[in-house]
């Protein structure tokens, strides 16, 4: 890529970039650490006229959430963004959009949850809206956040789909960072994403329709199971579109990304900005003759378990990294799904689990060399391990 | 409920895309207390058709001719807002109408 084509731009930035050349209908928001930014960005392409999103500023993100779903209803092409406790907040209505079928898209800055207060990176905000029927897709800089967003537009919009997507990043380390991001040009972002043409609308009062009724012991369960098929179509969806933006703009996204995982004995398994300093870890390892590699994970919801067991089945230990935990005293969440996605195979590997970088702490090359060494030794039936570790956590 | 459709044949989330469904949905026989309306004393002001939250007063040409029982849910506001001079709406027990009712045949 010719460096011209790259500007410097924060995850944050990127992001708001990417909204403008989207130019959503509706915008509604509150401001939030680390994902402020984001939106408060756009908000000054709304006043500047570069957009014709109508921007609603609203006074939580519970309403937030609520405007951007009746915007949804009403057929407009709708984008959000938060973080944390914001995502908490709206935790009610996130359900609620999922169940409606509000194909919303929201710009997610990773960040960890009270208490004690903290405005740092981990993934307990978006992991804890796990089952809210969202689509999850991580990013590991501010060039994925941008393409994750765009293609986040067409994966919720379409016809099989009709779901909410949240693309994520990590709190400061991705939305703060400054980075070389190569941005596509207005016109292609805008035939890219098309017109959203929504099947109904409650504007259009010639058709009038009816959203959020009662739905009970009669309706209510086939309803939800609409919601799990939509879930396991997007999977097609999320891999055609992903082929799509590749075909046009040359960076290909699929469920998961390997690096030097075709012939690893050894591998991790991490979401995110991580990704970046595993990778160096991994060079230094083989450098030392020991076949390390790494799988990085972008679509956490649909869980893509089948091709997850494909791609781990020929190691012979795995370590799962997870940046937040779900305190039942069986590890991470990651941990669980993948352990799970293992669990069919004819011979598994060894699975541990790594709970790492609570509330933004630091997580170095040195600290991923170490759980590799661990898990050499594990395959080589040198050492046991304990199933669930906290790494860099002081004794 | 087994003759209901299935999922993959209902509308996604829900929305019902036809309006007036309500009409079909008989809330009726939620009711206790049944407002019963009188033409003699009625002056037809239409207050109660005003106020009843489920259009259960049924008026034609200007003029009260009753009450909707399929639908009307028995909240008893239209006895209420009508003019007290006038009180043409009673509201009675629904089991003490049920008595009157057999007293009468
Ligand atoms: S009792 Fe309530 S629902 Fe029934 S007619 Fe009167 S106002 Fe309407
Ligand atoms: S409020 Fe009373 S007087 Fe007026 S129309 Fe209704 S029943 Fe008749």
């Amino acid at each position: 890529m010719p460096v011209r084509d790259l500007k410097a731009r924060t995850g944050n930035e990127a992001m708001a970039e990417a909204m403008r050349q989207i130019n959503p209908d509706v915008v509604a928001a509150y401001p939030i650490t680390p994902a402020t930014e984001i939106v408060q960005i756009f908000s000054g392409f709304c006043a500047d006229g570069l957009v014709d999103t109508e921007f609603v500023a609203v006074e939580s993100e519970h309403s937030a959430m609520s405007a951007c779903i009746g915007a949804s209803a009403a057929g407009a092409r709708v984008m959000t963004g938060t973080s944390s406790q914001g995502l908490s907040l709206m935790a009610e209505m996130l359900y609620i959009a999922a169940g409606l079928r509000c194909p919303l898209v929201l710009a997610e800055v990773n960040r960890a949850l009270s208490a004690p207060i903290n405005i740092h990176c981990d993934h307990s905000d978006t992991m804890s809206v796990r089952d809210a029927g969202w689509i999850q897709i991580f990013s590991e800089n501010a060039q994925e956040a941008y393409d994750n967003l765009i293609q986040a537009v067409r994966i919720a919009e379409h016809p099989d789909v009709l779901l909410p997507v949240m693309v994520t990043t990590d709190g400061f380390i991705i939305s703060h960072g400054l980075e070389a991001v190569q941005l596509l040009p207005d016109a292609e972002v805008k035939s890219f994403v098309g017109r959203y043409q929504p099947k109904y609308s409650l504007l259009d009062t010639d058709h009038p329709i009816t959203v959020g009724s009662l739905d009970f012991t009669d309706y209510y369960f086939e309803h939800r199971r609409q919601v799990a098929e939509a879930m396991d179509k997007a999977r097609s969806v999320i891999l055609e579109l992903g082929e799509e933006f590749a075909r046009r703009f040359g960076r290909s996204y699929g469920f998961f990304e390997g690096y030097r995982l075709d012939d690893a004995v050894i591998a991790i398994v991490v979401l995110g900005s991580t990704a970046g300093t595993a990778r160096v870890a991994v060079d230094a390892l083989r450098n030392q003759g020991i076949k390390a590699g790494l799988l990085k994970l972008r679509v956490f919801r649909p869980f893509p378990a089948r091709e997850l067991a494909a791609a781990l089945s020929n190691l012979q230990a795995i370590a799962v990294m997870d940046r937040s935990d779900t305190l039942a005293g069986t590890g991470g969440p990651l941990f669980h799904e993948v352990r799970s996605a293992l669990y069919d195979l004819g011979s598994r590997p060894r699975v541990v689990n790594q709970i790492y970088g609570l509330g933004g702490r630091d997580i170095t090359v040195e600290d991923i060399q170490e759980v590799y060494m661990s898990l050499h030794r594990l395959a080589a039936e040198k050492e046991s391990l304990p199933p669930v570790q906290y790494l860099g956590v002081r004794e | 409920m087994s003759s209901a459709q299935g999922w993959r044949d209902l509308t996604v989330g829900g929305i019902i895309p036809t309006p007036g469904t309500a009409r079909s949905y008989e809330t009726g026989d939620w009711r206790n207390v049944r407002p019963l309306h009188s033409k003699e004393k009625c002056i037809n002001c239409l207050i109660c058709w005003l106020y009843c939250p489920d259009a259960a007063i049924v008026v034609k040409d200007g003029k009260v001719l009753g009450i909707d029982y399929a639908h009307c849910k028995g909240c008893g506001i239209c006895a209420r807002e009508c003019p007290d001079k006038v009180h043409a709406i009673e509201m009675v027990n629904e089991a003490e109408w049920e008595e009157m009712k057999d007293n009468k045949e």
